[in-house]
């Protein structure tokens, strides 16, 4: 009788923790770490390094100050870093990634209460705070190897910036598609984020509903307003944007229903800034907007309990 | 009783900071708060009127009717703003040009308004004018900080004097408007931890500090610690 313990519900666990979860989507960021190397060499690892370090060195240091229960080692704030660097451009300086990462985890994140409190997603926040603070600089885009660029070019344009000047030329749809043009260092490789995705997908960390709905809202009206759907679609960072950062848990409903209502907000609000918006991308906007309606959608989404009443 | 002139005194420098712990007036600090000479003005400013009108309406304290105690105020107040305002513009053009609208503005300030309300309508003169420095004070020293963090690392100066090294790498989220809201939260959480929470504590607000306290009979109130019982 001594192993018998009286317990509240739930009494069926799953295995995953915050640890493991985190551990996943960094084994799924892996590809387009290595893309971002490949097409923008080893200045590209050393801005991940650093944005991952700083993230992780912010968490500690304000848990450690505020008496908190270190939360380091769930590698959230790992996770975090790495997406952030993975939104910056290769030639940022590093004081300003530092400024990023410690945004993304002090402002966005234990403000507010740390790891599962946060009203936004952090990494997200603070490229929008980023791209804000230091307009020329997030926009100095580096010309990618194996690209369109000339060898003695210093700054490149990205597609989304060709398509919204009508100057320069487009890369192919190959070249768009394995990544070789001008972006952020882990935005270009679809071939390398969708890789990351499956994964996800495979191992449920994610599910469908968001990227599927975020892409093909951004491909349906792109067609529909004639603007060269395949290019939007693979540009700018919406790959990475649908996959990885629309789909953290904090900041998107838990229904598949409220999922897909996020996915085409987002999607929606993308086309419109892309289309008719001062920015030539609006992937980072989007999502920071559907995460602050995030609270509705869940109002709206809420799902009856068995034999329950309506709320 | 010496010490308690001197508590009245340095009341408004942290305890019951106007901006930082009262939260009243916040509009020009946000405004005005991008360069530290800039506060510096404001505060002076901000300073003048409220130590002329403390005095004045605790001298006039026993004449004022309650029930138009309001437009008098304001009166007195928009008496000694207009002769701020012709002085800087008179002798301070570049200050003017600065503060722009936030200079007339000072009219319906809340620190000005909720010190006559809150403490020169019930005390007497001498105390009133401690009061308004003390007050006066705080705001300059909260507008100062403030506007020193947005200058040096907004814009890379401090009273446009270029700061080395931060000059070439300004930060100028800091002097837009998120960046002003940000510091200003950073700012009031750091004062409500030193002053180990209690500066914000609610023992202020009971009927005896609010101003619809004669028309509420206290009915709010009660109503609202039921809700809160519940």
């Amino acid at each position: 009788m001594n192993n018998m313990i009286v317990s509240v519900n739930p009494h069926i666990y799953a295995k995953d923790t915050t640890q493991t979860i985190m551990r996943d989507v960094l084994i799924a960021l892996f590809p387009a770490v290595i893309a971002s190397i490949v097409f923008f060499g080893v200045r590209a690892l050393l801005v991940e390094v650093v944005c991952v370090a700083v993230a992780m060195g912010c968490e500690w240091a304000f848990e450690k100050i505020t008496n908190k229960p270190v939360t380091v080692t769930d590698l959230s704030a790992a996770v975090t870093g790495l997406i952030l660097a993975l939104n910056l451009p290769a030639s940022i300086p590093l004081w300003q990634a530092m400024f990023g990462s410690f945004v993304a985890i002090i402002v966005v994140k234990q403000f507010f209460g740390g790891i599962g409190q946060n009203f936004a997603n952090p990494a997200i926040t603070a490229r929008v705070i980023m791209l804000v603070a230091f307009s020329g600089a997030m926009t100095n885009w580096l010309p990618a190897a194996f690209s369109n660029a000339p060898a003695d070019a210093v700054t490149a344009a990205t597609p989304l910036a060709i398509i919204a000047s009508g100057e320069g030329e487009l890369p192919s749809l190959l070249q768009m598609f394995i990544g070789a043009r001008g972006g952020s260092l882990g935005e270009t490789s679809c071939l390398a984020l969708l890789l990351g995705g499956l994964y996800l997908i495979y191992r449920r960390v994610i599910t469908w509903h968001t990227p599927a709905a975020f892409i093909g809202t951004v491909l349906v009206l792109t067609a529909l307003l004639g603007q060269q759907p395949l290019y939007q679609v693979m540009a700018g960072g919406l790959f990475i944007g649908a996959f990885f950062m629309a789909t953290d848990y904090t900041t998107s409903p838990p229904t598949h229903a409220g999922k897909l209502i996020f996915g085409v907000g987002c999607g929606l609000i993308t086309v419109l800034i892309r289309v008719w918006g001062n920015y030539p991308e609006g992937v980072s906007f989007s999502i920071l907007l559907m995460n602050i309606l995030n609270p509705y959608i869940c109002d709206w989404t809420r799902t009856k309990p068995f034999g329950g009443v309506q709320a | 009783m010496k010490n308690n002139k001197l508590k009245i005194l340095t009341n408004g420098i942290i305890k019951e900071n106007p901006i930082l712990v009262l939260i009243l007036g916040t509009c020009p600090f946000l405004a005005v708060t991008t360069q530290a000479s800039n506060a510096i003005g404001m505060g002076a400013a901000v300073t003048f009127v409220l130590l002329c009108s403390n005095v004045m309406i605790s001298l006039l304290r026993k004449v004022i009717s309650d029930k138009v105690r309001i437009p008098c105020y304001i009166v007195v107040i928009a008496s000694f703003v207009t002769l701020v305002q012709m002085i800087v513009k008179a002798y301070a053009k570049s200050l003017d040009d600065a503060l722009g609208l936030y200079l007339p503005l000072i009219v319906v300030n809340c620190i000005i308004l909720g010190r006559a309300e809150m403490f020169a309508n019930k005390n007497g003169a001498l105390d009133s004018a401690l009061d308004a420095i003390g007050m006066g004070v705080g705001y300059t020293l909260a507008m100062l900080a403030m506007a020193s963090i947005r200058e040096i690392f907004g814009a890379g100066t401090w009273f446009g004097i270029p700061v080395p090294v931060l000059k070439d790498n300004n930060i100028s989220i800091m002097t837009m408007a998120p960046g002003g809201f940000a510091i200003f939260g950073i700012l009031i959480a750091i004062i409500n931890k030193a002053s180990n929470g209690k500066a914000i504590k609610k023992k202020d607000f009971s009927c005896e500090g609010c101003p619809s306290a004669a028309a509420c009979n206290g009915q709010n109130c009660a109503e609202k610690r039921e809700a809160a019982a519940k």
